[in-house]
């Protein structure tokens, strides 16, 4: 605290106050303001005082940290599966077969995690839920860990047919995650419901192209598949700059959210795109551009939890939802982002 | 056995948080510490996996007439918020361990020796009401007090209630009810009465009801609630389009390589 010299002009402002206070029985200066004030009313542009509406995730980082790697041996399956009917050589078959059953091995112990009460993790399996893309989505990954697993140490004959069978739920591995966030009360992620899963898709396509190349395989179907999932994350980072005016969309624009999913757009889109086009016959540009895109790929999935924790504090959105699906397009003051933390329940 | 139903009338509501306390003494509830939020006299703020009743202070602009409040001060609405009981419940849906099931009263309830903690509940409903609790791991919400209504007892909140602002009873009579008072409102001049219950959304209605005055959201109460379940169809459209695209485009990569 700064000392202060008493002057005739703070003295007579302390008597200013004095007889207003004793006037009016209150004083009118901006000191007897709360901090933070205004306060945010409960009106049907505020709702209920700009409170959230919906509740975040819970998902801390393991779950992003799954749908990357999940998706990343699902895909693998597929090339190691597609490998072997094509005759490729026996290194990437093996390689691919080996990603898919370590991403499968990582993915069980990442889900359960993340669960509330770990121990009880088998209550996953009790029942068969086909609306609920999580029950789906627990079944997938149990059995892709058996198949993929059984592929690695089974006897060749039995190997390639778990192979097919890894394979095929390889593909459910690498988009259902989208379904899986897409079908939720979530704004942002619902409003990309019939995107998501593809979006998932080349991601985890391109992944495991881009991990099977920094293992050592040079085949160009590798290259063309990291350059088709790259075109298709390229189209959909355009997709995702272009509805500007969308409510809904703005977790992926701005904010902490915003960045990552720039970050990730870019460097699993555009730049890998750009070197294989530009420089693909070079072994050393196309590792750089399976690092950009394994790192993009990454983040775009922690990209997307953040931006669904974000969308969930926005009470905007689920205010405007209109009968017909359509949204009451007027902007509406936002809650404060530092407002006294107390507040954020 | 009926189904039954609340119907939580905001225009009888005097904001004693009778409701509140009822729930968490019976249900045994934790306590979700003191805050001050600042917002009106509301220092719940939400409902949650710790507040299962929750009553929300909605202050209008000064206005004379109904509530007796004078020109200068600001108009109270209190309505005591509570899980709607969805009839197409999101949370129901989603919940992949079927810890969630919907009881013979028609309530929708969460079984705590069966909840994994996987929290897809929380993201599914359409309403922000189901939660994880940190330290416990499981998700949870208003229970309907399903332990009560199997021995023939109304929830704790609506036998709490010194207002008669909480009625329970069985769904269909308090529908009507409901219609009733919406109509004897409107004759007192209270145009602005109306009954919240989401039965023209994807949502089919709620078990709990509500009777508010003037706009729903002031409420956040979202005029147009969604079951997830409505992506359902897109999402896995789009799941299987990009599937066939993988499978296909990986054959034809590695096609093209035979053959160079």
């Amino acid at each position: 605290m700064k000392e202060r010299i008493p002057t005739a002009a703070s003295e007579a402002q302390l008597e200013q106050l004095r007889k207003e206070a004793e006037l009016n029985g209150r004083v009118d200066r901006p000191g007897i303001r709360p901090s933070g004030s205004p306060f945010p009313q409960a009106t049907a542009e505020n709702g209920y005082y700009g409170l959230p509406l919906l509740k975040p995730p819970v998902w801390t980082w393991e779950v992003p940290l799954y749908f990357f790697v999940g998706g990343a041996g699902g895909a693998a399956a597929v090339i190691g599966f597609t490998a072997r009917i094509a005759g490729a050589s026996p290194k990437l078959v093996r390689d691919a077969r080996w990603v898919a059953a370590a991403a499968a091995n990582l993915s069980t112990p990442l889900l359960i995690a993340d669960l509330g009460r770990p121990k009880r993790f088998l209550n996953m399996l009790r029942i068969f839920k086909p609306q609920s893309p999580m029950s789906v989505g627990a079944w997938i990954v149990a059995a892709f860990g058996g198949a993929s697993t059984a592929t690695l140490i089974a006897p060749p004959v039995l190997a390639d047919i778990t192979a097919a069978g890894s394979a095929a739920l390889g593909l459910g591995m690498a988009t259902y995650t989208g379904v899986l966030i897409g079908a939720t009360a979530i704004p942002v992620w619902s409003r990309h419901a019939h995107l998501l899963p593809a979006h998932f898709g080349a991601s985890a396509l391109a992944s495991a192209a881009s991990t099977l190349e920094l293992m050592g395989n040079d085949q160009r179907a590798l290259n063309r598949l990291a350059m088709g999932a790259a075109a298709f994350e390229t189209y959909m980072g355009f997709n995702i700059e272009r509805h500007r005016e969308d409510l809904a969309s703005e977790p992926l624009r701005h904010g902490h959210s915003g960045r990552l999913i720039r970050i990730g757009g870019t460097l699993s889109g555009p730049l890998p795109l750009a070197l294989r086009l530009i420089g693909g016959r070079s072994k050393r540009v196309r590792r750089v551009a399976a690092f950009a895109s394994l790192a993009g790929s990454l983040i775009t999935r922690f990209a997307w939890v953040a931006a669904g924790k974000a969308s969930a504090k926005d009470p905007r959105v689920p205010l405007s939802l209109r009968g017909d699906g359509s949204r009451s397009g007027e902007p509406v003051r936002q809650r404060e982002e530092k407002s006294d933390p107390a507040r954020q329940q | 056995m009926a189904i039954t139903g609340f119907l939580t009338d905001s225009t009888l509501c005097i904001g004693c948080k009778a409701c509140e306390v009822a729930c968490k003494e019976w249900n045994e509830v934790p306590s979700d510490g003191f805050v001050f939020t600042a917002l009106s006299y509301d220092n719940t703020a939400a409902l949650g996996h710790s507040t299962w009743r929750h009553v929300k202070f909605v202050e209008r602009e000064p206005h004379a007439g109904h509530g007796g409040n004078s020109p200068s001060h600001v108009t109270w609405e209190f309505s005591s918020d509570v899980c709607k009981h969805c009839e197409n419940a999101g949370c129901l849906e989603a919940c992949p361990t079927g810890s969630i099931v919907r009881t013979e009263f028609g309530g929708v309830y969460v079984q705590p020796d069966v909840c994994n903690g996987c929290g897809y509940c929380v993201v599914t409903c359409p309403f922000g009401v189901v939660d994880r609790r940190p330290d416990d791991g499981r998700a949870f919400k208003c229970t309907f007090c399903y332990d009560r209504q199997k021995f023939g007892e109304q929830p704790a909140c609506a036998k709490a209630c010194p207002t008669s602002s909480i009625l329970f009873g069985d769904l269909e009579q308090l529908q009507q009810l409901a219609d009733q008072r919406i109509a004897k409102l409107h004759g007192e001049g209270m145009t602005d009465a109306k009954l919240y219950d989401a039965r023209d959304t994807s949502v089919g209605g709620t078990h709990a009801m509500f009777v508010i005055r003037g706009d729903e959201r002031a409420y956040n109460l979202p005029p147009n609630p969604e079951v997830p379940t409505v992506h359902l169809r897109k999402a896995w459209t789009s799941a299987a389009v990009a599937a066939g695209v993988i499978a296909l485009t990986t054959l034809a990569a590695f096609a093209m390589e035979r053959r160079s």
